[in-house]
């Protein structure tokens, strides 16, 4: 198994160990509004867990999907909404 | 068919699944995160952290055991069957017997700016370390209850991070009181403090405002009526623990203060289902890995081994019975929120609208709190805190889920 992935967030290649989850990958960019909340304020992960839907965002096309349970994969698209 | 259905695969689950494939039972394994271990162990299949984590994770692999991981259960079509949702699609469990090991969730409250960008769980910032974000050099304020912290700040430490303070809500003298029952206890406290050492742990001691405009730049805490402000990239803040008990309510499993109710063989109120572990009552890793052994052995008809670990058990739960005396919350807390200050963070509902209301029925119907795509999991512990209110009721799916999910539910 290769020891790191590299994935694709707003345009930006973030390398991360193999293993990694996609909301390690976009807090390593520097992006910390994963989304805008209903009232517009910036939002980012608070579980870390899956329960608590804060870190969504878009990958390869699939809008809402929890960052903080995908595992990268070389060449994923993810993007923010924040 | 499964003889065995586990939801789960934290200790309680591993446990459970392991005594239940030893008797001779077909056993599988479901859980929502990528790999196996929980929260505790998670991401340490591969490398155990502890000598306790490898010996189950050994034990794991000497059994027949079908794991399916990255699946979460959201639907029951008939009973005995249960629905989950994988990447790959729609999978259908069935069972004899089920064991609910599904954990338990930090309790969050909220307070001026907690919901800012880099204010986490406690267990929500090292479950992020763990999988890959980079935290050395970073300044961790780690702030709300219970023994979480400790382990958390001394991960984060041991991972590179300045943490700057423990803010521990309970009082000195409740947290005195607690190391005299420690007993058991002693050599992990000893080995956590040496990896704390420099650290300061103050007890009484709360944040009351996190601020910052697009993400988190500092926050103010609070102990014996002085308030400061301490610079940092990272609050993880979290307040003990609150069971999961959505999957047992929707199987209408009697749940009591938070808890799936069990009997002497970890069996809930419908038979054949079982629960182990923090859902039946937040208790810690021994009391779950013994829960889940008895619902194990329970579920394959090995009832006199069952009995012969109720000892073990019931000295966990007096030391989780002490634990939780310990870390109750203080009402102070209760005044943290200002009107305006967001309660639900699906919805944007504040604590001025909230107040307004007399049961979470009616702030529902009138606020949509609890209605986001959690579904109270995050301010369900929290309203329950602040204003003495409880979910009625689940109803399915219990987890926001693609509509091709929908569509073959009703199938």
């Amino acid at each position: 198994m290769p020891e790191t992935v590299t994935v694709v967030v707003n345009g930006i290649s973030v390398t991360m160990p193999a293993g990694s989850m996609v909301s390690a990958a976009i807090l390593k960019t520097g992006i910390t509004a994963f989304r805008r909340s209903a009232t517009g304020e910036p939002r980012g992960p608070l579980c870390g867990m899956g329960r608590c839907f804060e870190c969504r965002v878009t990958i390869d096309g699939e809008a809402h999907c929890r960052s903080c349970q995908t595992v990268c994969r070389d060449g994923m698209d993810v993007r923010t909404d924040g | 068919m499964a003889d065995a259905l586990v939801i789960g695969a934290g200790p309680a689950g591993l446990a459970a699944a392991y005594r239940a494939a030893q008797a001779g039972l077909r056993v599988t394994v479901v859980d929502d995160n990528p790999a196996a271990g929980g929260q505790i162990w998670r991401g340490e299949l591969q490398k155990p952290s502890s000598r306790e984590a490898q010996g189950w994770f050994e034990k794991i692999r000497s059994v027949d055991i079908k794991l399916i991981n990255g699946a979460r259960v959201f639907q029951q079509t008939a009973p005995g069957t249960l629905l989950a949702e994988t990447p790959e699609g729609v999978c259908e469990l069935s069972y004899r017997n089920l064991v609910l090991a599904t954990g338990a969730c930090e309790r969050f409250l909220p307070f001026p700016g907690w919901t800012l960008p880099n204010v986490m769980g406690a267990g929500g910032l090292q479950a992020l370390v763990k999988t890959g974000l980079p935290i050395e050099g970073k300044r961790v304020v780690v702030a709300g209850s219970g023994p979480l912290l400790l382990a958390v700040a001394a991960y984060l430490r041991g991972r590179g991070a300045e943490v700057l303070l423990i803010a521990e809500q309970a009082s000195q003298l409740r947290l005195a009181k607690f190391g005299f029952g420690l007993v058991g206890k002693m050599s992990q406290a000893f080995s956590l403090k040496r990896q704390l050492r420099g650290v300061r742990y103050l007890s009484g001691c709360w944040v009351t405002a996190a601020h910052g405009t697009d993400k988190l730049e500092g926050v103010t805490l609070f102990r014996s009526g002085k308030r400061w402000q301490v610079s940092c990239d990272y609050l993880a803040c979290g307040f003990h623990l609150v069971p999961n008990v959505e999957l047992a309510e929707l199987l209408s499993c009697v749940v009591e203060n938070g808890c799936v109710q069990v009997d002497q063989y970890q069996q809930t109120s419908v038979e054949n289902v079982y629960s182990a572990g923090e859902a039946t009552g937040i208790g810690g890793l021994e009391l779950s890995l013994v829960e889940g052994e008895i619902a194990g052995l329970a579920a394959a008809g090995k009832h006199d081994d069952a009995r012969s670990l109720f000892p073990v058990r019931e000295q966990q739960r007096k030391f989780a019975k002490l634990l939780n005396n310990t870390f109750a919350l203080r009402d102070e807390l209760r005044q943290l929120p200002e009107p305006e200050t967001i309660v639900c963070r699906c919805e944007d509902v504040t604590f001025g609208r909230l107040r307004e209301h007399s049961s979470w029925r009616a702030a529902k119907l009138q606020t949509r709190c609890g209605m986001g795509p959690c579904q109270g999991r995050v301010c369900g512990g929290a309203v329950e805190f602040l204003f003495g209110w409880r979910a009625e009721s689940v109803r399915p799916p219990i987890l926001p889920v693609r509509v091709e999910s929908l569509i073959r539910s009703a199938e």
